[in-house]
């Protein structure tokens, strides 16, 4: 992959995550973790190369079906992209909202999911007067909700305290657990090293590493 | 297990919009919108009178003939017309049939020739004028046919030249109407659309975030399309509210002329105003839909 006329972010990159899995994305600033994590969740086209997800290629996956394919995958940005008009109940319930769900079926769920990562209290906030760490735990609550199949997240506990971070990542094994996919890009090494699960290490845009659990 | 306060905010909760609401920026539109409306609103009234006015006049032309009598052998110019409009009165199609008089005649040439010319030797043609049925005019050749056969030498002109310059200037004032009305319409379209593509490039991250949620090209743009439609079906409100009050000025200033007896308006004229507020929400939906998603398409 290459942002023209750039030298190439990523190259000669081959991996395969299975159905049901858990892997750390680590490496260093600029070793192309959000590139990779764009190319999957289709925010990016390859210059070249294959890329299959849930069985399709993603390079001849026709327009129409990307809105399928991305409900299927729920993403935590490392910047949250929260939309600032919206309070945090509204940003929390997007996606199922986007898939045509009726708001009565999900708002217990969308309360009791922001209750479960300390924002129960703050459903009817805007995001502006939310802290750093309130609103990443909205951006995971957002990109967890509707129980994807693929989970990406951009260092997801780069703004939250310790006790925070080891909520969230139960959260994300939990997800895991029930059968969604989970890919975690991060710095952080103890939480890396705190679950024992397998790590893909990305450096100058190759994959260098990939040690298993 | 829900909190309290949780549970009187899921009470009270309706979904925000995914869209912000208009900023500053929005009044300016609606009014650049309204004043179009209403110049396409004028155009509209203003073809239905232009129609109208046409109508008119040759409704009027075809009701009625001119026949020109040119006395032979002897007979005086007022016996050769009095015999002419005998003989086409009992034409089919002709409801009356009148001899001018001689000194109808000459006022009819005055405007022309002037007093000085008008000596008394002056062999003034003589004109019958018919008065003819509307719906079923006598034609041309059935009156030369009745003249013909009395043995009275005459030209019948039935206006048909005049009707047609009449039919043709209608025509072309109805195409020019069409045309400013489309042109107007175009206009508003292009705004819209520019002003639809600029409110997605300022939302360029809502968008982001919404495709990668899972939106979908023709929802992110069904957004946006209520948006500018509803803008515009108030605007169009307005304009068809002002071209109405206009119209209404219009008629009770000059009556069923209106300013000029080329444009008289109608009461019923202004009843072509009501789809106004809907046409100007249909143009501005689908200018602002195909706006953008040329852009959601260029931005993947």
């Amino acid at each position: 992959m290459r942002y023209a006329p750039a030298p190439e972010t990523l190259t000669d990159v081959s991996f395969t995550l299975e159905p049901g899995s858990f892997h750390f994305l680590t490496g260093p600033s600029g070793a192309g973790k959000s590139s990779l994590l764009k190319l999957i969740y289709r925010a990016e086209k390859p210059s070249r190369g294959l890329i299959t997800l849930f069985g399709q290629d993603l390079t001849l996956l026709p327009p129409a079906q990307l809105p399928h394919l991305r409900r299927r995958i729920g993403v935590v940005f490392q910047e949250f992209r929260l939309l600032d008009h919206l309070n945090a109940f509204d940003n929390a319930a997007l996606p199922l909202r986007l898939a045509g769900k009726r708001p009565k079926t999900y708002k217990a769920d969308v309360a009791e999911l922001l209750a479960w990562v300390g924002l129960g209290h703050r459903l009817h906030a805007m995001p502006a007067t939310l802290s750093g760490g309130e609103k990443q735990r909205l951006a995971i609550a957002r990109a967890v909700v509707a129980q994807p199949d693929l989970l990406l997240a951009d260092e997801p506990t780069g703004n939250v305290d310790d006790d925070m971070a080891a909520r969230i990542l139960r959260l994300f094994v939990e997800l895991n657990r029930q059968g969604t996919t989970v890919m975690i890009a991060t710095h952080d090494r103890r939480m890396v090293a705190r679950s024992g699960m397998p790590v893909l290490a990305l450096h100058d845009g190759r994959l260098t590493a990939e040690r298993s659990a | 297990m829900i909190a309290e306060p949780a549970q009187a905010f899921l009470k009270s909760w309706r979904p925000g919009p995914l869209m912000p609401k208009g900023d500053a920026r929005d009044a300016g539109l609606g009014f650049v919108i309204a004043v179009l409306c209403f110049f396409a609103c004028l155009a509209a009234m203003g073809a239905m009178a232009g129609d109208r006015a046409a109508r008119g006049w040759a409704s009027q032309l075809r009701g009625s003939a001119t026949v020109l009598v040119r006395p032979k052998g002897g007979e005086s110019a007022d016996a050769a017309a009095a015999r002419a409009a005998e003989a086409l009165s009992g034409v089919r199609g002709v409801r009356e049939a009148a001899a001018l008089e001689k000194d109808k005649a000459e006022a009819l040439l005055r405007p022309w020739l002037g007093n000085d010319a008008l000596a008394p030797d002056l062999p003034v043609p003589r004109l019958v004028t018919l008065d003819l049925d509307p719906d079923a005019p006598a034609s041309v050749q059935a009156l030369g046919g009745a003249l013909a056969a009395a043995g009275i030498d005459g030209t019948v002109d039935d206006h048909s030249l005049w009707i047609k310059d009449i039919v043709r200037a209608g025509l072309w004032a109805r195409a020019a109407a069409a045309g400013v009305f489309i042109l107007t319409a175009l206009a508003a379209a292009a705004v819209i659309a520019f002003a639809a593509r600029a409110a997605l490039e300022a939302r360029r991250g809502i968008v982001e975030v919404l495709h990668v949620s899972g939106a979908a090209d023709g929802y992110i743009a069904g957004l946006l399309v209520r948006r500018f439609s509803a803008m515009a079906f108030v605007a169009g409100l307005f304009a068809a509210a002002g071209a109405a009050a206009a119209g209404a000025a219009l008629r009770l200033a000059g009556g069923g002329e209106g300013l000029t007896p080329a444009l008289p308006i109608a009461w019923i004229d202004l009843a072509l105003l009501t789809p106004c507020p809907l046409l100007a929400a249909l143009v501005a939906g689908l200018a602002a839909r195909l706006s953008a998603l040329g852009l959601l398409k260029e931005m993947g």
